[in-house]
């Protein structure tokens, strides 16, 4: 969720920290999550047991709640993170030439980052920005009415 | 003399431009010397003409759009001058999109600023809180009930029968939840009410935990929605510091607070017992009913879950009393519904409106067809789960009962339009995929059917043993209808069906194949 781009390397220390942080919260377990992946990028595995000792509950149980939602990353992201809505309100609006077209120009598969790291493209099941689709997302910033130019312009911004 | 205009910070106008807009003024202000406020609003959800600038005039706010950074220059000169020039629209209020409307839900969104609790008060925000604190919780509960409000999630369950149940539940610890969820394509009035006018919501959560015993709650917000997480965020903050929320509810012996708990881009989570175990902090899986939510709900406690809408409407049945509300609508659907017109269309946008307008109405009279000039062919209302309807279904009325007759839901009011280029067997396939995706794996026929469905679509549009494949369909979807545990399995087969029985001919029937060769 987390507008941030630059991130910074895994560390155990800056970890405890920010679990540590959430523990006055009923239920902290997905703001922590939240809180590591606006921290790092994506979840280290060698948070897991962090969190299961800190909680009190299985590593198993940890490991369960980071793989069952699609926010959550097990690697690092690309530079830029580029998140192409591929909802119905926005398959509509010509959405799917557009996603084609962002895959063939970054030369990555949706849901995959490109070999040099740049940017990481994600399909999104909706914006909620469906009265000006089609949408997408580059770094948190939000942009509607995607067409072949718009769409151009961001991709040529992911690939810096 | 100060010029204020208005210009949206709401999410779908900034995708369009409305940032750069409000800077390429305060630039165009500052270059001349002119005294310029510039309130940023939520959006009045006409969003062909966003970004939409309004201008403060002695005889109202009058509109323009949709506007570019370069037409600032243009534009200053002409506010500044007679207010002539070829993007105003008129009277804001007079736009006939808007003025057909019945805006008591949205009654102020697009209008104050979100971020201002004194504004909200100033446009008759809070008036529901002062009633609600006069009445009591049983005569609150009492008027929701009488409203007819029902649940505007999608389920359109009774709200008032939800919170008499809470109220009746005896427990220490009572919650009241928020489903920010929003996740079906085609609807975003929840993320306007977040970005345009949170104090309602905040209103709304309020009074429901007056009426139920209720001192926390918790609003969780999808992770795709940043902007309405800050502005939810910094309204309850403003709300504590105003006595909206806190130790004493508008100045009463009521505690409540608030909390925004941001999901993790699980659809799934829409759906409330999901909801619930995500906010405990665990897979957003569904629980198996009963026990209720009312009765056992978040950490095993009586739980009022509601949808952002739900919520948002209670403020003004408590203000103008349940017989204002009642009197819209149409059969058991009471009151109005914010529907939000999507995908390729014209004139798109949050359109509310009292229960019982026509679907073809919506689409064609309001929403102006489609974008692309092209013929409509489809729509599909009600989100993901919601069934794609034919123009030959176009004189079925807005109202839960109708569209469920007909095999559909009015869901949570979204409509996304399709043009003739669809191919509706793509569409089918595409239900079952994203049911595929979204599974929470919990019940069979929902993890397992979704992935079966997409490849009988598959064997269907090949012609492959067709009578046996889609008697195989129809036998699975009866199987998803009513073996799944929640909606998504459960509800999956409208899509799919609908699209098999009024557009067979896109799943490869033998005539358009051999018309083909």
């Amino acid at each position: 969720m987390s507008l941030k781009t630059a991130q910074v390397p895994w560390n155990k220390e800056v970890a405890l920290e920010r679990i540590r942080g959430c523990l006055d919260r009923d239920g902290p377990l997905l703001p922590i999550l939240h809180a590591l992946q606006e921290e790092f990028g994506y979840i280290d595995e060698a948070a897991e047991p962090l969190i299961a000792e800190a909680l009190n509950i299985t590593r198993a149980e940890v490991h369960g709640v980071v793989t069952f939602y699609h926010d959550f990353r097990h690697a690092p992201a690309g530079r830029h993170v580029l998140k192409l809505c591929r909802a119905e309100a926005c398959q509509a609006a010509g959405g799917d030439p557009l996603a084609a077209r962002a895959e063939a120009r970054l030369g990555v598969q949706m849901g995959t980052t490109a070999p040099d790291g740049s940017v990481t493209l994600e399909p999104v099941y909706c914006l909620g920005l469906c009265a000006v689709a089609p949408s997408a997302m580059l770094d948190g910033r939000v942009v509607g009415r995607l067409d072949q130019e718009r769409l151009d312009a961001l991709l040529t911004e992911a690939q810096r | 003399m100060t010029l204020l205009i208005t210009i949206p910070l709401d999410a779908a106008a900034l995708a369009v431009g409305s940032d750069d807009v409000a800077a390429a003024f305060k630039a165009a202000a500052g270059r001349r010397k002119v005294t310029l406020d510039v309130i940023r609003t939520g959006s009045r959800g006409l969003y062909w003409l966003e970004p939409l600038v309004e201008v403060e005039t002695p005889a109202g706010r009058v509109a323009y759009g949709p506007v570019t950074p370069a037409d600032a220059e243009d534009l200053l000169t002409a506010l500044l001058a007679d207010g002539a020039h070829t993007l105003r629209l008129g009277p804001t209020e007079e736009i006939p999109w808007l003025k057909r409307q019945t805006r008591l839900t949205f009654a102020r969104c697009g209008i104050v600023d979100p971020r201002s609790l004194e504004d909200y008060r100033a446009h008759g925000g809070g008036k529901g809180l002062e009633k609600a604190l006069s009445l009591g919780p049983d005569a609150i509960v009492e008027e929701v009930a009488q409203s007819g409000l029902r649940g505007r999630g999608g389920a359109g369950f009774p709200t008032g029968i939800k919170w008499r149940t809470v109220a009746q539940t005896q427990s220490e610890q009572k919650y009241i939840v928020c489903n920010a969820d929003e996740g079906d394509s085609g609807t975003f009035a929840d993320r306007m009410i977040m970005e345009g006018d949170p104090f309602v919501l905040i209103e709304g959560m309020a009074i429901a935990g007056i009426a139920t015993a209720a001192t926390k709650g918790y609003v969780y917000i999808r992770s795709e929605y940043p902007h309405a997480v800050a502005a939810m965020e910094a309204a309850i903050v403003a709300a504590r510091r105003g006595g909206l929320l806190g130790e004493r509810v508008g100045g009463s012996s009521f505690a409540f607070d608030l909390e925004v708990r941001v999901g993790a881009g699980a659809y799934v989570c829409g759906e409330e017992t999901s909801l619930l175990d995500s906010l405990e902090g665990k897979r957003g899986q569904v629980r198996a009913k009963p026990p209720l939510p009312a009765h056992k709900g978040l950490f095993g406690r009586p739980t009022v879950i509601n949808n952002v809408l739900s919520f948002a409407s209670v403020p003004i049945i408590l203000d103008k009393g349940a017989a204002f509300y009642r009197d819209f609508g149409m059969g058991r659907s009471r009151g109005t519904m914010p529907i939000q017109l999507a995908g390729n269309i014209k004139h798109g946008g949050l359109f509310e409106t009292a229960f019982g307008i026509t679907l073809g109405e919506l689409v064609d009279d309001i929403g102006g067809g489609t974008r692309t000039g092209r013929p409509v062919r489809a729509v599909q209302v009600g989100g993901p789960l919601g069934a794609y309807f034919p123009r030959a279904l176009f004189d079925t009325p807005f109202d839960y009962e109708a569209f469920t007759a007909r095999d559909g839901l009015i869901g949570h009011g979204g409509i996304v339009v399709f043009d003739d280029t669809v191919d509706m067997a793509k569409q089918a396939r595409f239900a079952m995929e994203f049911c595929a995706i979204e599974s929470c794996g919990k019940c069979t026929p929902c993890r397992v059917g979704s992935t079966r469905g997409m490849e009988v679509i598959d064997h269907i549009v090949r012609n492959e043993n067709r009578a046996a494949n889609i008697e195989l369909l129809e036998d699975l979807c009866h199987t998803l209808k009513f073996g799944s545990l929640c909606a998504l399995g459960g509800f999956t087969p409208y899509p799919v069906m609908s699209a098999l029985t009024y557009f067979p001919e896109d799943f490869g029937a033998p005539s358009r194949l051999q018309a083909a060769e």
